[in-house]
């Protein structure tokens, strides 16, 4: 079979589209938006007509997911990992209804929080889930893991989730394909209360689920993916997680490493592989990428027994992502490096694109609550929240996907005038609908401002849910419509847009306020599909 | 063999394209390759940069370690220097002199050429000047690969191909420009190479 040079991500994709799947779902979030992107823009994959959509949010998507599972068709819903906490619900309950189709969420963790909130650990939700975790070390295993879990899941009826790390997710290596398999015929759950989740009925599925425990164990007792290799140095032995197991190798260029080593990939983490790696040697050193989680089983509440050495006692930092050089000092050993980074080179943070309709629409902010005062804009998550670096120093806050309008009212009902939601379109409908009917309800004073650039930006231009229905949302909402108003961010325009602004700061009451103007970016894009367009038609 | 490589630049400068031509090239000799990319916030206008590693064995970490860097290749010259603790003793820097000054406290020319004339092996040259030259500003990525192609132990009718096969939708007058910018850099390179 061919190979192919993909991304983490990308083999995920292609490994899904070959092993059977019918449809995948997401809400893009760094580092997973390439996984969907490419079984949507997968020749392949339109020609075996798999559904490839991005949803509203990352629930919609599990729940879209979790339904062609019960359908009796493979599904993959993909996220990133503060994602997986707007999925949450979902989530945790698939694993008392059970798949009936095969069902992998592939999560994308971020640590070192390169385009993050947090740094979460997904496998903690694996584990809390009681379901089967894969982690794969490499692009391959990625590529190979996704047909496995696919069996996995139908085997036992188990939702299985996949997850990876932003290293593996953007980086691009040799993958060799199986062979495509076929999609499921549509069949229905043999038990249609399976998927009921009323108390009795999830009582019986959760004792199921608890039953199931064992055989999970007994699966990655055996697992391909994890392996114990002796080494006949015993003062230490190491257990890797995922990818650490590429930086441990890193450091022994020429193989033979002195130590026994147990790769860890799936879990729950094979209880007899780690039982035996820690009776035989005299200390574990144990390397994973996220929060120190097979550490802290070893480790035990009182960890009265050999020395572990991991993220706990300071081996390896307790926060940020895994590097080979981090595994060498862990290991003993430093690595050389004679040159240092000139005192000269300059931090170059992201920024705003130049053109951009947010810096406009800042600009006409700062001015328009400078007479309030500092410290009311609640702002949230997109390309916008660069508007908290100077020179626009605009907004306060940036948590969570919807946060602003809600913590707007908060701040709100606190007594804070004027309150200001900044907030773009994607994530207005993603997460920010229901917040903004709270403040209607309660006709809270606050003043929304809905960054409407017609895209899903800072993923890369995936088209909004929002797209030609924010207006009516907010009128459907209970938004007056004397109070939804709309205005075109662009310098010549400033005066007239303050003036709105200034109006609706001082209404108290539910107010929207739509900056409209297409991102720089999608802009520029369609002008040169367009122009290719045009060109191609010149040439026919 | 074994190439570890650091592409750096601004997000949009086109580093990854390239790591695609190098990549193609390395696939097409039948050498293992590895490529760490950065996607997402840091894409708008900041420092970005790729590890790509080319190897006739199996390669294992997809970063690079500090000190083993075997080139540094720089669409941009304060970004040339962000990497400098990757680089082994041998290394050799490459860098385009173009400035990319999207921030208030960027150093003095000068100062980056001070810089970058004190590491023992250093190429800088103005990718800009000879991309329009060549034809257009927008090959400029590709006059630097040119300039890195006597370093990368990969046969320089490799990297003419995969030119030739990357850039070939576009039709064979951008194919000719970008082997054009590719040769012109090359030279520069070849004669500081020896």
């Amino acid at each position: 079979m061919q190979k192919l040079l993909l991304l983490g991500d990308e083999a995920i994709a292609q490994g899904a589209i070959d092993a059977g799947l019918s449809g995948i779902y997401a809400y893009p979030g760094t580092p997973s938006t390439e996984i969907t992107q490419y079984v949507i823009s997968s020749k392949e994959a339109r020609e075996k007509n798999i559904k490839a959509t991005w949803t509203t949010n990352e629930k919609t998507s599990a729940e879209a997911a979790l339904g062609m599972s019960y359908a009796g068709k493979r599904a993959m819903v993909c996220m990133k990992h503060v994602g997986l906490n707007v999925a949450a619900d979902a989530f945790i309950n698939s694993s008392i209804t059970g798949a009936n189709g095969g069902i992998l969420f592939v999560v994308a963790d971020d640590p070192s929080m390169h385009s993050s909130q947090n740094e979460q650990d997904s496998r903690f939700y694996g584990k809390f889930a009681m379901i089967p975790i894969l982690e794969p070390s490499d692009q391959q295993e990625a590529y190979d893991m996704v047909h496995y879990g696919f069996d996995l899941s139908e085997k036992f009826g188990i939702p299985v989730m996949l997850r990876i790390t932003t290293r593996l997710a953007h980086s691009r290596a040799g993958v060799t394909r199986k062979l495509p398999r076929q999609q499921n015929e549509i069949k229905l759950p043999a038990n249609l209360k399976q998927f009921i989740l009323l108390p009795s009925i999830a009582r019986k599925q959760y004792k199921g689920l608890l039953n199931n425990q064992r055989h999970f164990l007994n699966e990655a007792e055996s697992s391909d993916f994890n392996h114990f290799r002796d080494g006949k140095d015993k003062t230490m032995g190491i257990i890797t997680c995922g990818l650490a197991y590429n930086y441990l190798l890193e450091n022994f260029p020429d193989g033979g490493i002195p130590y026994p080593v147990l790769k860890i990939s799936q879990y729950p983490a094979p209880e007899k592989l780690v039982e035996k790696l820690y009776n035989e040697c005299d200390s574990v050193l144990v390397l994973e990428e996220g929060y120190p989680l097979v550490e802290e089983l070893l480790r035990g509440l009182l960890n009265n027994g050999k020395t572990i050495k991991g993220r706990l006692d300071g081996t390896i930092p307790r926060d940020g992502e895994l590097n080979p050089g981090i595994v060498a000092t862990a290991l003993g050993s430093e690595m050389a490096v004679s040159r240092q980074v000139p005192a000269i080179v300059a931090n170059r943070p992201p920024s705003l694109c130049k053109g951009c309709s947010h810096i406009d629409s800042y600009s006409v902010l700062n001015e328009a609550i400078a007479q309030y005062g500092k410290g009311r804009v609640f702002a949230d998550i997109g390309c916008y929240t660069l508007g908290a670096l100077a020179p626009y120093n605009a907004i306060n806050t940036c948590v969570d996907m919807g946060a602003s309008i809600t913590m707007a009212k908060g701040a709100s009902d606190a007594g804070l005038r004027p309150a200001v939601a900044v907030i773009g379109d994607s994530t207005f409908t993603h997460s920010g609908i229901t917040g903004l009917l709270d403040a209607v309800n309660e006709k809270s004073s606050i003043t929304v401002i809905i960054l409407d650039n017609s895209t899903t930006a800072m993923t890369g231009g995936q088209p909004s849910a929002a797209f030609a229905k924010i207006e009516d949302i907010c009128k459907g909402l209970g938004v007056e419509d004397e109070h939804i108003r709309i205005i075109k961010p662009l310098n010549k325009r400033h005066e007239e847009n303050l003036d709105v602004l200034k109006e609706e700061l001082a209404y108290e009451g539910v107010s929207v306020v739509i900056p409209r103007r297409e991102c720089i970016q999608t802009l520029n894009k369609r002008m040169r599909d367009k122009q290719k367009l045009k060109e191609k038609r010149v040439d026919a | 063999m074994k190439k570890d490589i650091i592409l750096a630049g601004v997000g949009g400068q086109g580093i990854l394209s390239i790591a695609a031509v190098i990549g193609y090239a390395a696939v097409q000799s039948g050498l293992y390759l590895k490529q760490a990319e950065v996607h997402g916030m840091s894409q708008r206008g900041g420092d970005v940069q790729s590890n790509l590693r080319l190897s006739d064995k199996p390669i294992a970490s997809d970063l690079i370690p500090l000190g083993k860097a075997d080139i540094i290749l720089s669409v941009e010259p304060m970004e040339s220097l962000r990497y400098l603790p990757w680089l082994n003793e041998k290394g050799w820097l490459i860098t385009s002199t173009q400035p990319f000054n999207n921030i208030p406290d960027y150093p003095s020319m000068d100062d980056l050429i001070t810089e970058i004339e004190k590491l023992p092996y250093h190429i800088a040259l103005d990718a800009d000047l000879m991309a329009r030259e060549a034809g257009s500003l927008k090959v400029a990525n590709i006059v630097m690969l040119g300039a890195a192609s006597p370093f990368l132990d990969l046969d320089y009718d490799q990297l003419k191909k995969a030119i030739a096969f990357l850039f070939g939708k576009k039709g064979d007058e951008i194919v000719e420009l970008n082997l054009k910018a590719l040769e012109a850099g090359r030279n520069v390179g070849l004669k500081n190479a020896n």
